[in-house]
């Protein structure tokens, strides 16, 4: 599919002229495209509006919104279709899915009655005309898919074949019932002025019995040539057809037909019908004969149609493969030898040539969206029916086209989520382009955000969740709420992200001098483990605690853990001593001897450090004035602590 | 019987019915559907037209659309109200708006929390707000229900539930509960409606916690109800013995506490109910003597059943509303169900 074989058509997106000529700039999107204008002039004086940046998008259908049930509906229908299973006998499979063929086309059908509702019912006249635009796509596209399930799908032999054909017509031209229920209605229906051609239109379908009815009120009128009527009623009465689920064989059915048809021609030879030129008319066409057939081609008005009344009565028992040497001469035929087929005609063609990937190509090209082609492409790779027509991309056809249509759900704002599941059954490349994807929805609510993780953890891409955890982390930092970026960062296991929160509490503290958010801080359970310096902050948080509730000794005990263990950073080790002071300071000892040497080992280490020289001499004088106080408390607390554990109680 | 599905061109973020005065034996036939994530978002009003016109019992009208407006923003909760007032940035961030998750309403009061962790009393006649507690939470304040007339119950994304007293001038809960082990987030909750001290969340690992506010720390039993976030929880109105859970998984589950061994299984599908529960021990000096089968811990006598009401997988379920015996969900599927024949 390298070479392009239709001159693409221009289309009139931006009017240049307002734009006071200046140079275009454009950039393609996932499934629109950015124009903006540029610096450069084409001529006359550089003007002094600011740029505009226009986006044009290529598909409007997906934002109607009687359009959307169609890709809703669908959706549904398709995680179905995947859902079947492989080892289920192949007859069973069949009915399944031509049972799943119908229920797209009902869904068609559904959305065509509602556009033409609203066509009927709305007052402007461009939307009018585009809804109207739209019921003719989806009746063109409902019109290639039944012939798709006829030929491929339902892949019906000699003899039914024609019966499905039949039913195709018979479905997509039904002003004949209206005209048809006119006629009987009126009052007297043999005088009325479309008798003849509601007959005839009868029986260029096939429809003996209803046509018999229709003429039987001509013949109550007219006594004398009652006898030409019966003739006639009798050679439709034994028109036969072929019943598949009956007893007859094809070779039987056949020479049944024959027999009928010779007697047809004998009616014709013997001009029984010459007295009346409709009832002559009909018995030409009973036989088959081509030029009649022609001169009602206001009744047929299609060239399938013609087709497959020709097939009706000249080849009934017409196999599948002589299908495409009919359809294409009925259609020289009917269309004449100026006339150009077009584009929907062409795929009718190639379908009755079974030529599946020229119908794929055609309709790609002819639709504006990828909904039809990847649907259908989809169905008829699940009836095993496309070869495996490798692309040069590496995936196949039916993976390229679903890849297609779910990218252009994408970038719909609402659809996206459709596009997931779609992305989850194509096995190549499906999961590379949901990861990129899926990263570019934007994320206004959390509730959004939520759905979007599910998603992504539901098929563990690991690294998607840690940086949509890290977006809606930094908002809620930004915004401080640092409860939320803690439980985000949670949620992704990113340790560094709760680095960051717990400095953040650290800095609050030092600045504040109390804690803010301790309903978060107190109640910390095992997400504290997730990193060393959130670790250090619940327990500091906790030592706090003790503190407040005057459970000194085990404050102490946390305090010299904190910093024994090396949880604390250096930089809070000042902080911490300065804790200790008032602990020292109390009547009562409470560190024993052994912990105290401890914290002196502690002080001792923290001044070996290198000074930082950036220090001012303000900033030395308090801190060699803190680092004195923390010595004299530390001996103090070291003699009274020798004293109470020399002290033998007596 | 199966639900009808009525597609509407919008996802459905929250479905409500409208209340049905309470002494006629009517169903309810008018809903609410409010719609996210699309350019322009709408709140829509459906009638669901005569029930009593069919002799054969089916009801198999599809909703129509009566009148809808546009919205700002995604709809994020309804109410029914019978007065119509715009409260602007009651929510907010220091530089931006920040979504408001929740309202509920108890006429002629409403409470709404948001995500920016505040908790705000309104009066649905007056356009100042009438106390708002800044605050409130350091994270993202899911749900929120009146447990009595002065006091509403939260759950935030750290698993916990808060309980608020609006006659306290402090701004900090009377009340905190949450679960010993993972925080996971808690999205919906709900009060039982004879008996105000049981309460009902869900969260984001789809589990079903039943709590006792007057009792302890813990929940009373928990429930692995869904395979994914549980968006809505709702006790059945009328008959409490009825509990309706729907969640992201696509399921819309109905939770039927059965005392007496003779009842049949509705269990669907090989799906297993696990019920952990802890010792049900009733209080000293309870009023009335019957005990909620809810809180009675023995699995032998009271069981727990589970019924999918939906025909088959689908999209997230995003909210559920259950009145008398009909039953309104709306799905990303852009699909609302209406089920009219509850077993209840």
């Amino acid at each position: 599919m390298e070479e392009v074989d239709v001159e693409p058509s221009t289309t009139v997106t931006v009017d240049l002229y307002s734009l006071s000529c200046k140079h275009l700039g454009f950039e393609w999107g996932p499934g629109d495209l950015l124009v903006y204008e540029t610096n450069y002039k084409l001529q006359g004086p550089r003007s002094a509006s600011s740029p505009s940046v226009h986006v044009v998008r290529r598909d409007e259908d997906i934002c109607s919104p009687i359009l959307r049930k169609l890709f809703n509906e669908s959706h549904l229908i398709f995680v179905g279709l995947q859902k079947i299973k492989e080892d289920v006998p192949s007859k069973n499979k069949k009915s399944q899915f031509v049972s799943i063929s119908k229920n797209y086309r009902s869904v068609i059908r559904a959305c065509m009655e509602e556009l033409q509702q609203n066509a009927v019912s709305t007052q402007e006249g461009s939307l009018a005309s585009q809804y109207g635009d739209q019921v003719s796509i989806l009746l063109a596209i409902e019109l290639i898919w039944n012939l798709c399930e006829v030929l491929f799908i339902d892949a019906a032999p000699a003899g039914s074949l024609l019966l499905h054909l039949l039913d195709w017509v018979r479905l997509h031209k039904s002003d004949v019932d209206t005209r048809a229920r006119e006629v009987l209605q009126s009052d007297s229906p043999a005088q009325h002025q479309s008798y003849w051609d509601v007959v005839i239109s009868l029986v260029l379908q096939g429809r003996t019995d209803e046509a018999r009815q229709v003429l039987s009120k001509q013949a109550s009128l007219r006594a004398e040539s009652s006898s030409v009527f019966k003739r006639m009623d009798v050679l439709l009465q034994n028109m036969p057809i072929f019943n598949p689920a009956g007893t007859q064989t094809l070779t039987e059915f056949d020479v049944k037909w024959r027999h009928w048809h010779e007697e047809c021609d004998r009616c014709l030879q013997d001009n029984t019908f010459a007295s009346n030129r409709h009832l002559e008319t009909i018995c030409k066409i009973l036989v088959g004969d081509e030029d009649t057939l022609l001169e009602q081609r206001e009744l047929l008005s299609t060239w399938y149609h013609f087709l497959v009344t020709r097939l009706l009565f000249t080849h009934p028992t017409i196999k599948p493969p002589d299908l495409h040497y009919y359809a294409q001469s009925s259609m020289n035929m009917f269309l004449g030898p100026r006339a150009s087929p077009e584009p929907l005609d062409i795929i009718l063609l190639s379908a009755f040539e079974f030529d599946l990937h020229q119908v794929i190509k055609d309709c790609s090209i002819a639709l504006n969206n990828w909904w039809f082609v990847a649907h259908l492409t989809d169905l008829l790779d699940h009836c095993k029916l496309l070869q495996s027509h490798n692309l040069h991309f590496g995936s196949n056809l039916r993976e390229f086209l679903v890849l297609e249509y779910a990218s252009g759900l994408f970038t719909h704002h609402s659809l996206w989520q459709l596009a997931v599941d779609y992305f989850d059954h194509c096995p190549e490349f499906g999961r590379v382009y949901l990861e990129l994807q899926i990263e570019r929805v934007p994320l206004d609510t959390e509730r959004k955000a939520i759905k979007v993780l599910r998603i992504c953890e539901d098929r563990q891409m690991s690294e998607q969740v840690r940086s949509i955890c890290k977006i809606m982390a930094k908002r809620a930092l930004r915004n401080n709420r640092l409860g939320s970026a803690l439980s985000w960062s949670i949620r992704a296991k990113d340790a560094a992200f709760a680095t960051l929160i717990s400095e953040r509490f650290l800095q609050d503290y030092s600045n504040k001098g109390f804690f803010t958010d301790l309903d978060l801080l107190d109640n910390l359970g095992p997400a504290m483990l997730l990193s060393d310096r959130l670790t250090f902050l619940g327990k500091y948080r906790e030592f706090h605690r003790l503190y407040g509730e005057k459970r000194f000794s085990e404050a102490a005990r946390l305090l010299l853990s904190l910093m024994t263990a090396k949880i604390a950073p250096r930089s809070l080790w000042m902080t911490l001593l300065t804790d200790a002071l008032p602990l020292l300071e109390q009547k009562e000892v409470i560190f024993s001897v052994d912990q105290t040497y401890e914290l002196m080992s502690c002080l001792e280490e923290l001044n070996l450090g290198t000074k930082d020289s950036n220090q001012t001499d303000q900033d030395e004088d308090i801190e060699s004035t803190k680092t004195e106080l923390l010595r004299l408390a530390l001996a103090r607390n070291l003699a009274m602590a020798i004293v109470k554990e020399g002290t033998i109680e007596t | 019987m199966d639900p009808t599905a009525k597609y509407i061109s919008q996802k459905i973020s929250r479905t409500r019915w409208r209340p049905v005065p309470a002494g006629l034996l009517q169903q309810p036939e008018v809903f609410a559907a409010g719609s996210w994530d699309n350019e322009s978002n709408r709140v829509s009003i459906w009638s669901l037209g005569d029930n009593d016109s069919d002799t054969d019992g089916e009801f198999d009208e599809e909703p129509r659309l009566l009148c809808d407006s546009e919205h700002d923003g995604d709809v994020m909760d309804l109410q029914a109200l019978s007065l119509a007032h715009v409260w602007e940035r009651a929510h907010r961030y220091s530089c931006d708006n920040a979504p408001c998750t929740a309202v509920v309403c108890r006429s002629p009061e409403l409470v709404s929390v948001g995500e920016d962790g505040r908790v705000i009393l309104y009066k649905a006649d007056q356009t100042e707000v009438v106390r708002v507690i800044e605050n409130a939470d350091s994270s993202t304040i899911h749900a929120v229900t009146f447990l009595r007339t002065t006091e509403v119950l939260t759950v935030n994304s750290i698993g916990q539930l808060k309980m608020w007293d609006f006659r306290q001038q402090s701004d900090s809960p009377a009340q905190i509960l949450s679960l010993t082990g993972d925080r996971v987030p808690l999205h919906c909750v709900d009060k039982h409606p004879n008996q105000q001290h049981i309460v009902a969340t869900g969260g984001q690992d789809g589990m079903l916690c039943i709590w006792d506010v007057r009792q302890g720390n813990t929940p009373f039993s928990l429930i692995e109800a869904h395979s994914a976030e549980m968006w809505e929880v709702h006790f059945h109105p009328s008959n409490p013995n009825h509990l309706f859970t729907c969640s992201e998984d696509g399921s819309l589950l109905h939770w039927e506490t059965t005392s007496g061994s003779d009842m049949s299984t509705l269990l669907q599908r090989g799906w297993n109910s696990r019920v952990v529960s802890h010792s049900g021990v009733p209080l000293a000096g309870e009023d009335d003597s019957v005990v909620s089968s809810w809180l009675a811990g023995d699995s032998s006598k009271n069981r727990l059943e589970a019924t999918h009401m939906l025909p088959s997988q689908t999209l997230s379920v995003n909210s559920l509303d259950v009145l008398e015996q009909c039953l309104v969900c709306g799905t990303d599927g852009e699909a609302v169900y209406v089920h009219r024949q509850l077993p209840v």
